[in-house]
Order: structure tokens, then sequence, then C-alpha cells
């Protein structure tokens, strides 16, 4: 047997998803859709914000859609419907994550030039999305009050590869004991500079600024992907 | 845990890399950046597994962990982060978001036995 030899590879381990992203990101760019990725641990209120986002975005005139990857019950899919915008459900099997692959595969049949906006809700998981790229404009990292103000320190690669930081449940700040300025530290810690915004849901508050930053985002006027994702 | 996913990429492009059906991997090199979210002991684990039944069976993950380092422009410095990356310049105290590394996920290289057939 001949002695074990090196052979240089030099490659990224994800670089096939990259690759996928990579085409999704110019095939986006070319239908002229911006799209957003919405990742927070379970229950931070990712479908409640997309819901209150879809409706009004609809009202505003936008013509907007999403992907839902975000284990679902049915009553999550009616709710997003309600709203009357196209939604689709992406089938994860239990994977922890939304992958480049998926996207592409959920996307067959809609015409991407009829869109403004493409919202995907990925996986609640603070930890498996922020590794993988999926073609999107940015990515918005949602924290709920009620998740205290230390979860940025625990969870950096998230929010760091974020472009937008939305505190949710901002109606329950009052009775959380919520520490706005120790929890801006904390994300501004991580990840300097990120925008970030106060919203709620459930009261309908805090997403004008949240229209503003979308809007600048589809002009190019916003920072767009962060470096290194 | 997605480093099941991220094992299984790693055998792919292992055997991708592979000569032929005789050879067999004995190492693979990787470098794990801090903020990769990347975890070490659930990727050996999970290489474990996905390794299974491939000629990456039984293979060693060797995995260099790369610190993250930002740079400053203002005074020109770097600084290497600690857990959790305060994303700050020691020397000066400005923040900064400049990442020169720590992200990485790459194979480096692999270590070959080349199978008896092989050798013509
Ligand atoms: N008080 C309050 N509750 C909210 C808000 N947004 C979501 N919730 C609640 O938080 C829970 C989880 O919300 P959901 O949108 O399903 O979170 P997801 O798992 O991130 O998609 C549900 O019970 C929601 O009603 C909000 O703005 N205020
Ligand atoms: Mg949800
Ligand atoms: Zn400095």
């Amino acid at each position: 047997m001949e002695k074990p030899r090196i052979v240089e590879v030099r490659q990224g381990i994800l670089k096939k998803n990259d690759q996928l992203a990579g085409g999704l990101r110019a095939r986006f760019k070319s239908a002229g859709v911006c799209v957003i990725d919405l990742v927070s641990s379970p229950g931070a209120g990712k479908t409640a914000f997309l819901e209150e986002t879809l409706r009004r975005l609809k009202e505003l005139g936008f013509r907007v859609a999403a992907l839902v990857g975000d284990l679902a019950t049915e009553n999550d899919a009616r709710r997003l419907e309600r709203s009357g915008v196209p939604v689709r459900q992406i089938e994860t099997h239990g994977i922890c994550h939304l992958e480049a692959e998926m996207i592409e595969r959920n996307l067959e049949g809609w015409n991407l030039e009829e869109l403004d906006f493409l919202f995907i809700e990925n996986v609640g998981n603070l930890v498996c999305p922020s590794s993988y790229d999926l073609g999107e404009d940015a990515r918005a990292v949602l924290h709920a009050v009620t998740e205290g103000e230390d979860k940025p320190l625990k969870y950096p690669t998230i929010f760091n590869s974020s472009d937008i930081a939305v505190v949710t449940k901002i109606d329950l700040a009052e009775v959380c004991e919520f520490d706005r300025a120790a929890c801006c530290e904390n994300i501004h810690a991580v990840r300097p500079n990120i925008p970030i915004l106060e919203t709620s849901a459930k009261k309908g508050i805090g997403f004008e600024d949240w229209f503003e930053y979308l809007k600048d985002l589809k002009n190019g006027a916003a920072a767009r992907s962060n470096s290194g994702r | 845990m997605h480093e099941l996913s991220i094992a299984c990429s790693i055998v792919e492009t292992v055997e991708e890399v592979l000569p032929d059906e005789n050879s067999t991997v004995k190492t693979v090199f990787l470098k794990i950046g801090a903020m990769s979210g990347v975890v070490r002991d659930a990727l050996l684990f999970s290489f474990e597994v996905a390794a299974q039944d491939t000629r990456a069976a039984g293979a060693v993950l060797e995995i260099e962990e790369i610190p993250v380092v930002v740079h400053c422009d203002p005074c020109g410095k770097d600084t290497e982060l600690g857990n959790p990356p305060i994303f700050r310049c020691a020397f000066c105290g400005q923040s900064t978001a400049k990442i020169l590394q720590g992200k990485e996920m790459e194979i480096v290289s692999i270590e070959i036995e080349d199978g008896k057939a092989a050798n013509s």
C-alpha cells in the first residue's frame, strides 16, 4: 500500500448552498423582488409579525408573498392566509433551518416579477439558520421582550449575521420589566450599527418604521446583506 | 442541530475528491471559525454518523478553530475577540464591525490512503 498523502481541497463546506443562494439572489434581483428572511427563537412572534406585515403592505398597495418554514400548526397557515396574499408552507421534515434548495423548490410556479416583497419565515431557532444563505436581501432577527436582554450575547452569530433587529411584543415591555437600553447595548455589542426597531404585532405598533426600512431596502438605500454571509 | 447537514456536506465533498473507488480517507482537515455557528463536539459526533458506510468512514476530523479578529479603521489595529464576542477595539475602545476572520467553514485538505488497485 502507498503512503498516505495529503490532497488540498480548500473549499467552503456549504459551497453548494452558497452557489444555489447566489443563483437565487441573481434571480430575485432581475425579477425586482426584495427578499427578507425572518429568524428568531421559537415563539418570538415571527408569524404574528409576518401576518401584520403582509396585511398592511397589501393595503398599502404592495404585492407581497411569503414562504413559511417555521413549524406550523394548521392554525398558523390559516392566520397567514387571512392576509389574502400568496403563502406557501415549506415542508422541512424536521430540519432545524431552511436551505437555499428548499427556497428554490418552493418558488416553482410563482412569477417573481409580479412581487415587490417576498418574506421567508425561517425555522424558529437562533443557531442553525445563521449558516445558510437563502439569497435574501436582508435578514431580520426578531427578539421578544419576554426573552430578556441577554439573548444577543448567548447567540452572537445569528445577531451578527442579521441586517436589522426587531424587538417584538413591545406591548409587554412593562410587565416583563424589559430593559430597553441593556437589550440595545447587547445587540450592538455583537453587531455594531445594526438598526433596531420596536414593534407589537398585537397592537400594530412600530410597523411604519419597519415599512420605511423595507422601502429603503428595496430602493437600495438601506445596507444590503451583511458581509461574510 | 444543523451539524448533521454540515457533516453530510463534508462527506459528500470528500467522496468527490477521492481519486478512485479503492482509496479511503484517513483525516479531514477543517477550519472552523468561532462565529461560524458550528459546534465542534456536535460536528465530531455527527461526522461519525454521516461517514458510516461511506469511503470517509472512520476518518478523523482535525479541526482548526479560528478565533474572531476584527479590524479598527481609526487606529489601524486588530483585536481578537473572546466569548461572547464584543465587537470593540481593544486599543481605542471604538466599536467595529469589520471581521477579518472567524466565520470560516472550510475543508482545507484531506489525507488519503490509496488502495492497492490504484497502484498501477
Ligand atoms: N402580547 C403579544 N403577544 C404576541 C405578539 N406577537 C406574537 N405574540 C404571541 O406570541 C406567541 C407566539 O407567536 P408566533 O407569531 O406564533 O411566534 P413564532 O413561533 O415566532 O412564529 C403567540 O401566542 C402570539 O399570540 C405581540 O406583539 N404581543
Ligand atoms: Mg411561526
Ligand atoms: Zn481602535
